[in-house]
């Protein structure tokens, strides 16, 4: 199909559907008024539970199964793009890649910050975790966090710095056992009576996805890495 | 005045998007996504989210464009070699 | 008129659509499909939105005291943003096998299933 006629059949559905969002729209209920029956339950019960964060109670308590799914897809993608980019058969990881892409020529003043909020980041994502039952924060949110905080390193100019910093089997081994952990912690706690089942599963699961969504992210860019900077094709013999 | 801050929010959320898809290079395209992601997590505090919006800043305005740059750098590299081996294959069977 | 601004989220989503359609580098296609698929979330916050409202988070506040916004529609948009991540990186890593495999990313060139470009595989 040639390009043209491409952008011809996408606006033909493109005016389809703003046709039919055009039609429904106007009997939305009015913005900012409606009434939400289903919200206004699941704060009711948050707070009998003693949650004070509703969302992370909707996410680790009243929908957990749900959680679950969520995690496994996460799981399944990181698994997905770490099996497709590893070396093949006719590629290898070259040594000394890693010296090869830093330490880079950067002011010291740049890697002296690298270096110091390092720290600073790691704990700020360890306490939005930590927090995630009682103010905004999270497993989800506090993963992201803490493994961006780790790459730090990397945006301040010292690539082999970051190697060393995340081996990976370890961090293999974190993720998977954090995956299993989860959705074992979230099958037993159906074994809890209703009343304990807020106070005892929240910060709990809140840490488990903390260390699942780090490790996974962690793990799926240290691969990018390498494919970005390491792995080359093997040199085939002379014929 | 809420009312003006949303829709204001959500017109620099609209203005962005259209930024990221009309970037056709994707190397500018991360940066513009990034920015996207700042402009969403901006609405979604104005719309009273801020566990939305954390999740949103974290991941758009970090992981994703890091992930793309890292994406197009590998893609572009292997690219070139596996371009080069097709031409010297083509040589020696010519 | 105030459902004027449930257009937003469908501009967002044609644009990425367009975007994806008119696309002449695979990496490009993948971030314009991030794009359509954050149109969900503005959407999703859109309908939980409450005049007056704050965030449903009663640390600071009295449960009750103030209307809130509704919890379950974060939670799947919460959720939904950092797996939607997990997902653009498995696309991320298809386009660079494929960049691999045929030595261009750009759709109109890799219409057909043979690869005449590389199989070091024989």
């Amino acid at each position: 199909m040639t390009p043209r006629a491409r952008t011809a059949v996408f606006f033909a559905g493109a005016a389809g559907i703003a046709v039919l969002l055009l039609l429904a729209l106007p009997g939305m209920p009015s913005f900012g008024l409606g009434a939400h029956p289903y919200g206004a339950r699941a704060v009711r019960a948050g707070t009998d539970q003693d949650t004070p964060n509703i969302i992370a109670s909707v996410n680790f308590d009243q929908r957990a199964l749900d959680t679950v799914g969520e995690e496994l897809i996460l799981f399944a993608a990181a698994l997905g793009a770490v099996v497709l980019l590893r070396a093949v058969r006719d590629e290898r990881l070259r040594a000394g890649g890693d010296l090869r892409h830093g330490p880079a020529d950067v002011f010291d003043a740049l890697r002296l910050t690298g270096a110091l909020l390092l720290p600073v980041t790691l704990v700020v994502g360890a306490y939005v975790v930590a927090n995630g039952y009682s103010s905004p924060g999270g497993g989800f949110q506090g993963g992201v966090v803490l493994a961006s905080a780790l790459h730090l390193v990397y945006l301040a100019g010292d690539y082999p710095a970051l190697k060393r910093l995340r081996p990976i089997p370890p961090f293999e081994v974190a993720e998977s056992s954090a995956a299993a952990l989860f959705v074992v912690s979230a099958l037993a706690a159906g074994a809890l009576t209703a009343t304990e089942r807020g106070a005892r599963t929240v910060p709990w699961l809140n840490a488990v996805v903390g260390v699942e969504v780090a490790c996974g992210f962690v793990i799926v860019l240290a691969r990018f890495f390498e494919q970005a900077l390491e792995i080359r094709p093997r040199r085939k013999e002379a014929r | 005045m809420a009312d003006a801050l949303v829709v204001a929010a959500l017109l620099l959320t609209a203005g962005a998007a259209t930024g990221v898809v009309l970037t056709r290079d994707p190397g500018r395209q991360a940066i513009v996504l990034s920015g996207y992601g700042l402009a969403l997590g901006v609405l979604f505090v104005v719309l009273q989210a801020p566990d939305v919006a954390m999740s949103q800043i974290g991941v758009g305005t970090v992981v994703l464009p890091l992930l793309v740059v890292l994406a197009l750098r590998a893609a572009r590299t292997a690219g070139k070699a596996a371009r080069k081996r097709a031409a010297a294959r083509e040589e020696d069977g010519a | 008129m105030s459902w004027a601004v449930y257009l937003v989220p469908l501009w967002i989503l044609l644009v990425g659509v367009y975007g994806v359609a008119t696309t002449r580098d695979l990496v490009h296609a993948i971030v314009c499909v991030s794009v359509a698929q954050s149109s969900t979330y503005v959407l999703l916050l859109l309908v939980g939105y409450r005049k007056g409202g704050t965030a449903p988070v009663f640390s600071d506040i009295a449960p009750g005291s103030r209307p809130v916004t509704d919890p379950v529609v974060q939670a799947m948009a919460l959720t939904d943003i950092v797996v939607g991540a997990t997902i653009t990186a498995m696309l991320l890593a298809l386009a660079v096998q494929v960049a691999k495999r045929r030595g261009t990313l750009d759709p109109g060139e890799l219409r057909s299933l043979e690869s005449a470009a590389t199989d070091g595989h024989r």
